[in-house]
């Protein structure tokens, strides 16, 4: 699995390079620009991420048509300098990246003029090293550089949480520091077990020199701690105590970058680690462990799922319905076969994809009413048709509806269960999809009916609606999905303004929807196309 | 019950660093004071540096700086023997590391005074309960 793809020693430019230093030096210069003019900044950083799409596109059209490639860093040759690896699992990883991080650029200058007017220049800078950050981890192949990387992108994002909400959003980014540094250090402390069995820290290097040295105890510590230590930064079930409050109190232009990337960019560092690094053989048949972790899996995706069930905020809702699918890409990984494992790395892509498309619909909804307590929904449809279009949208795709995205990973996912034998995780997924459905319906129940005159207002998301949704969605997905389509219907109805007053009408700016219309339509591609996709990225890879 | 103790006194930095690491994650865990779980966290990465520190260390080696080398043209003649010096490697990547800490340990500090000025207190039982006050709105 390791090394059937060839290396050329030279690619033919600069761009992985460039890939990553572009936000980089954005970041430098887009700090320096603050003092002549605040807006400069903003335009710095869509430049140098506008670059870096570029570049990931033209890298990922190159590993597809040429094979992997490996970028030296001042020309070091690998076992002694640093490199750049990048293949097609990466490339694709970093597209995603790019792109998300260039949309929701885009779409967040209102919402960080509106929230955080006087640090718009200081967020654009952390944004861009955050994107640098990420980036690196994808890009690089090297263990102790990917250490340094997750610092950077960790650092940048508890400065980030903190500027969010001014009461709880220092407290969340102190918790998420505290757990973050353990996790960051149990995986430096992994790289120097590897360090010390293999004395090389270069990724494709300690593969081959690990091959003769299965059996130590030392690797099996080492490979235990990088796990472990990166298992709490994405999050796994009982690791995932600091994202809920983080990512809630966060600012809703950076939640929304955090929110589909960082937790997924370390569910790539988990399966490089696997795949790259130990080796899939030495996983699957020396250690016994695979069993227990996805009866761990198994835990995390329902105890999300009913954690997410409790929550009265559609933020913290979303958080806890990002637990839920770490445990559907851990557990995918660790079936310990091809569909799982393509599951799970095609619901890296699809999981980015429907998590940010929601979470630019939450952004919208908070630049319009300021908050997402359930009890402040009432009427969304009516008042917002376009944005609840693709909310609707991206919550079908993460219940798994068949045209959309994530019915595509889930499938992949489900049969490598069966093929694994490991039934409880069939279930699982099944009863989280049932889960999820009772979860969306709920709150588009709550969107759909305008708020009652008489109501005490702010108080009541009571149990009648979700005893209701629950119903609802038991009828299975069909129904479901025709529900849905009525209610979307509605909405654009409504929109259309023959029912309500034209008053009352409230939509997002244009340059939020275009993302969220965007990222929609890509959900719905990386639907239809997913076979192209595991096609020509995954199974590749794989083999 | 033996065998253990020639174990512990031969790798006793693999033991003292799990030992500073303990304590540190035990005042991340067990004190009420945020300043003073700022204080553990910085235990438990010093630790990890520590164990860095002592793995690149040999037994009667010296600094890696090749001696009598000037020019290049007598080490061209030297033999040299990787035994005889430490190894620079893991030193430099803790380098890099410590930065990360300072880092950390500086936002952390930041953060910590901004939580002071909004709650006048860093008592981790009393930032529970200001923060149960605030009203949801």
């Amino acid at each position: 699995m390791n090394c059937a793809c060839v290396y050329r020693k030279y690619p033919m430019n600069d761009m992985p390079a460039i890939l990553v230093l572009a936000p980089l030096l954005g970041a430098f210069f887009a700090g320096l620009a603050a003092w002549i003019q605040k807006q400069l900044s903003y335009y710095i950083a869509l430049a140098a991420l506008a670059v870096s799409c570029f570049a990931a596109v033209s890298v990922l059209g190159d590993v597809i048509t040429a094979g992997a490639v490996q970028y030296r860093m001042a020309g070091w040759a690998p076992p002694m300098g640093i490199a750049l690896r990048i293949d097609l699992l990466n490339a694709m990883v970093l597209v995603l990246i790019c792109a998300i991080a260039f949309v929701n650029l885009v779409a967040s200058v209102k919402s960080v003029a509106q929230e955080i007017p006087d640090r718009a220049p200081s967020f654009y800078v952390m944004y861009l090293l955050f994107v640098v950050g990420l980036l690196g981890v994808t890009a690089t192949g090297d263990l102790f550089n990917l250490y340094v990387l997750i610092e950077i992108t960790s650092l940048s994002s508890y400065t980030l949480i903190a500027l969010g909400d001014r009461d709880r959003g220092h407290l969340a980014a102190l918790n998420y520091i505290f757990i973050g540094v353990v996790g960051a250090s149990f995986y430096l402390l992994g790289v120097g077990y590897l360090y010390i069995t293999t004395g090389s820290l270069n990724m494709a290097d300690v593969a081959g020199i690990l091959k003769g040295i299965q059996g130590s105890s030392a690797v099996l510590t080492a490979f235990i701690l990088c796990i472990l230590g990166v298992w709490i930064k994405m999050a796994f079930f009982p690791l995932h105590v600091w994202l809920p409050n983080a990512y809630a109190f966060a600012p809703v232009g950076f939640a929304r970058v955090v929110a589909p990337l960082m937790t997924k960019v370390m569910v790539y560092v988990m399966i490089r680690l696997m795949v790259t690094v130990f080796g899939l053989e030495y996983i699957f048949e020396t250690l016994h462990l695979a069993d227990a972790v996805v009866w761990l899996a198994v835990i995390a995706i329902l105890a999300g799922a009913f954690m997410a069930l409790s929550q009265t905020d559609l933020k913290k809702m979303l958080a806890y319905i990002i637990v839920c699918e770490i445990g559907y890409m851990v557990g995918g990984a660790w079936l310990g076969n091809d569909p799982g494992m393509t599951g799970a790395i095609l619901h890296i892509l699809n999981d980015g994809l429907m998590t940010f498309a929601l979470f630019l619909a939450v952004g919208n909804i908070i630049y319009m009413r300021k908050q997402v307590a359930f009890s402040h929904l009432s009427g969304l449809f009516a008042a917002m048709p376009w944005t609840m279009a693709g909310f609707v949208l991206a919550g079908l795709s993460i219940i798994g509806v068949p045209p959309l995205c994530g019915f595509f990973s889930k499938w992949y996912l489900v049969l490598g269960a069966f093929e694994a034998g490991a039934y409880h995780f069939a279930a699982a997924l099944i009863i989280s999809s049932l889960v999820c459905a009772v979860l969306f319906f709920k709150v588009f129940e709550i969107c759909f009916f305008p708020p009652a005159a008489h109501a005490p207002g702010p108080h009541a998301p009571g149990s009648p609606l979700s005893a209701h949704a629950i119903h609802a969605a038991g009828h299975g997905s069909s129904e479901a999905e025709s529900v849905a389509k009525a209610n979307s219907g509605a909405g654009a109805n409504f929109g259309a303004g023959d029912h309500p007053p034209a008053g009352k009408m409230a939509e997002a700016p244009v340059s939020m929807l275009a993302p969220l219309g965007l990222v929609s339509a890509a959900i719905i591609a990386a639907g239809v196309y997913a076979g192209t996709i595991v096609n020509t990225i995954i199974l590749p890879f794989l083999q | 019950m033996s065998d253990i103790l020639p174990l512990i006194v031969a790798k006793y930095n693999f033991w003292l660093y799990i030992i500073l690491m303990m304590i540190g994650l035990y005042a991340m865990i067990a004190k009420n004071n945020l300043m003073k779980k700022l204080v553990g966290m910085n235990i438990f990465q010093t630790a990890i540096i520590l164990f860095y520190v002592s793995i690149g260390y040999k037994h009667g080696a010296t600094l890696p700086i090749i001696q009598g080398g000037h020019g290049g043209h007598s080490a061209h003649d030297a033999v040299i023997h990787a035994a005889d010096y430490i190894n620079p490697l893991p030193h430099v990547l803790m380098l890099t590391a410590i930065v990360v800490s300072v880092a950390t340990f500086g936002v952390a500090m930041a953060l910590c005074v901004r939580i002071y000025q909004r709650y006048q207190t860093l008592e981790e039982d009393e930032l529970r309960m200001r923060v149960s006050e605030i009203p949801h709105e």
